[in-house]
């Protein structure tokens, strides 16, 4: 969106304006890998707008540059060429560590393999991003708390993830994602390692996030998931070739009760 | 706040593997043991010597026979045979700054008494011996000018004597024999303890001069001559006028050395004091060397840990750590490491140097200056050494961390 004239005055007005909207603006977004003799161009000029409230599926198969680009929207990373504004700030001129507490604060991740510290218990892993967040110990165990009642793991506050199911895992990694109330959930394949009846109920705690506002962008290569979101963004060859909204979206509650339970 | 949780969490991690932890602790324990007590021992030494230094009064000089250019303290003791009982006499009369004299000639014997043994050194010397050395009495008397004179076969003990002689039994009185000869022992010396150079001097038994160059040793000159000035200011102008006047008696030309050597006793127990400084320092030196050992096991295991947890700190990293965050996490650690051995390596080193005080006998001295030196040192080493490991740990990668096995 270049505009010829340029006073400061009006860009900022519709700064203010966007940020009100777009949560996560992309323009022509660039990311070159420097592999000794060969240089790869994962993302070839990537441009994407998401809102405040959106729930958006990104697919593709590998080497299409979509880890790529979570990796860069996960503020992991940083694009060579081109603008990622996430609510109105253009991160690439932030420093290491206001990067840092931008993950920390602004954005929740869910992880393929759960990423859970091993051998400390449930509440624990939860309390961690409040730690890096400084806050006092009763505020930091109380959001930990409350983030793991919310994914319905109240009572399992003491156990180690070696104590826990699966689908268990990855609640209390939600619950993790969400204890500094982010403006955004990141998840790269959170039902990659799940059963399918675990995966929907995965899917159904997303859908619930996201119907009380939080903006949730999701990785996935499975379309039976991808349909649970609102939007599907498909990349090919560092491009983005599809972007489409899902029509006729499923409830995850709604699947969870049609399907067989384990026992059948 | 932020103090606790941090202790905590750095204890938790090191009680992952409590044996890696405890072996690398071994490291900075045995260092910081071996420091403590290599230090303990020293300054116990240097206290020794300084104590001694103030019980022999800074006013004592020791005239020994001997040219001594060596640089060594008792080369050529007794082996020129010019110093004699006259000069002892000279002196006495002719040194404004002397206020005592005593000549000295001893001998190594053994003595007996009823079925005891012991082997000991024997000094012969006047009466004046025991004021100028102050050596008090805890039984009996001194022998007299009378007995020197009749070079009576009298005896004073040390305690050390007295204890492997005569046990229980009063020895005032009883007659012992040193060599051959039977003496009748007159006084019991009060126990002083070990001397700055680690000798026992209770360990000594002392007749009069006449009766040693004439019945025990038959030597006509003198081994030694002890004197007082008359105060500490005074000893050095005695030391020259001494020299001066046995240069003169000895008939010793200009341009020629000496044949004895004046030693103003108060610099010989500095120089002393100095070389138990410099043995202190090696001694901690070479014990240092066990710490830096020590620390660079912390930094290897340190550096293990750091690429075990490799996706432990990209999690933390994707959540929010900084740089900072993480070097702080695993500084924390390793300082924890070292200050635990340190504490321990404290108890261990006390425990170390009362083994030595029974078994030894050396006197140690634990300052409590050695003991916080040793915590604030034993800190450092855990940031020194700790340090690399904590910024590798800071600088990863969080996505090629994420990615780890």
């Amino acid at each position: 969106m270049a505009t010829t004239l340029n006073p400061e005055f009006e860009e900022l007005e519709e700064l203010n304006e966007r940020a009100l909207d777009a949560v996560i603006r992309v323009e022509d977004a660039h990311k070159y890998y420097d592999l000794g003799e060969t240089k790869v161009h994962a993302l070839r000029g990537v441009s994407l707008d998401i809102q405040r409230g959106e729930f958006v599926a990104i697919m593709g198969s590998s080497g299409s540059g979509k880890s790529t680009f979570m990796n860069m929207m996960g503020c992991l990373d940083k694009a060579t060429a081109g603008k990622y504004s996430l609510n109105g700030t253009d991160v690439s001129k932030l420093s290491k560590n206001e990067l840092a507490a931008i993950r920390n604060r602004e954005l929740g991740f869910v992880f393929q393999g759960f990423n859970l510290l091993s051998r400390t218990t449930a509440l624990e892993n939860v309390e961690l991003p409040t730690l890096y967040a400084k806050l006092a110990r009763e505020e930091r165990v109380g959001r930990a708390q409350k983030a793991l009642e919310l994914v319905g793991l109240g009572d399992r506050m003491d156990h180690f993830p070696s104590q826990l199911s699966g689908g268990q895992q990855q609640r209390v990694a939600i619950a993790r994602a969400l204890v500094n109330k982010p403006s955004i959930l990141l998840a790269d394949e959170p039902t990659g390692n799940l059963d399918s009846r675990t995966s929907v109920e995965i899917m159904q705690i997303f859908q619930e996030l996201n119907e009380q506002g939080l903006t949730i962008i999701l990785v996935t290569h499975e379309l039976d998931i991808a349909q649970f979101a609102k939007r599907v963004v498909v990349f090919r060859d560092g491009k983005i070739r599809r972007d489409e909204p899902v029509l006729s979206r499923p409830s995850a509650s709604e699947v969870l009760m049609k399907m067989p339970t384990l026992e059948d | 706040m932020d103090f606790r949780a941090t202790l905590k969490i750095a204890l938790r991690a090191l009680a992952r593997n409590k044996m890696r932890s405890m072996l690398t602790m071994l490291g900075i324990i045995i260092g910081v043991g071996a420091v403590i007590a290599m230090v303990g021992v020293g300054q116990g030494a240097q206290q020794a010597v300084q104590t001694q230094i103030a019980s022999m009064g800074s006013n004592l000089l020791m005239i020994q026979s001997g040219s001594v250019n060596r640089g060594g303290l008792m080369m050529g003791w007794g082996q020129t045979k010019t110093l004699v009982e006259d000069d002892a006499k000279a002196i006495a009369r002719e040194v404004p700054a002397v206020a005592a004299v005593a000549g000295q000639s001893g001998s190594s014997g053994q003595v007996v008494y009823e079925n005891q043994n012991w082997a000991t050194r024997v000094n012969g010397t006047e009466p004046s011996f025991f004021t100028i050395r102050s050596w008090q009495f805890s039984a009996g008397a001194p022998f007299t000018e009378q007995d020197v004179a009749q070079a009576s076969n009298v005896a004073v003990i040390g305690e050390t004597v007295r204890q492997n002689l005569f046990g229980a039994t009063d020895p005032i009185g009883q007659t012992m024999r040193i060599g051959n000869l039977p003496f009748q022992v007159v006084g019991v010396l009060a126990a002083k303890g070990q001397s700055g150079m680690g000798q026992d001097q209770d360990d000594t038994i002392v007749v009069p001069l006449s009766t040693m160059q004439k019945k025990i040793n038959g030597q006509t000159w003198l081994g030694s001559i002890v004197v007082s000035a008359v105060s500490q200011q005074a000893s050095y102008a005695a030391q020259q006028q001494i020299s001066a006047l046995l240069r003169d008696r000895h008939r010793i030309r200009q341009g020629q050395d000496d044949d004895f050597m004046v030693r103003n006793l108060a610099d010989m127990a500095q120089l002393a004091d100095s070389s138990a400084q410099v043995m202190t320092m090696l001694l901690a030196s070479i014990a240092g060397v066990s710490l830096i050992v020590g620390g660079i096991g912390i930094m290897n295991i340190m550096l293990v840990s750091v690429t075990e947890r490799t996706r432990e700190i990209g999690i933390r990293i994707a959540i929010g750590a900084t740089e900072h965050d993480v070097q702080w996490q695993f500084l924390s650690e390793s300082v924890v490491l070292s200050v635990l051995g340190g504490a321990v390596g404290i108890a261990f080193g006390v425990a170390t140097s009362l083994i030595i005080t029974k078994t030894l006998g050396w006197a140690v001295l634990i300052s409590p200056m050695a003991i916080v030196a040793a915590v604030f040192f034993s800190m450092g080493i855990g940031i020194f050494f700790g340090f690399y490991p904590a910024r590798k740990a800071s600088r990863l990668d969080p996505i090629e961390a994420l990615r780890f096995e």
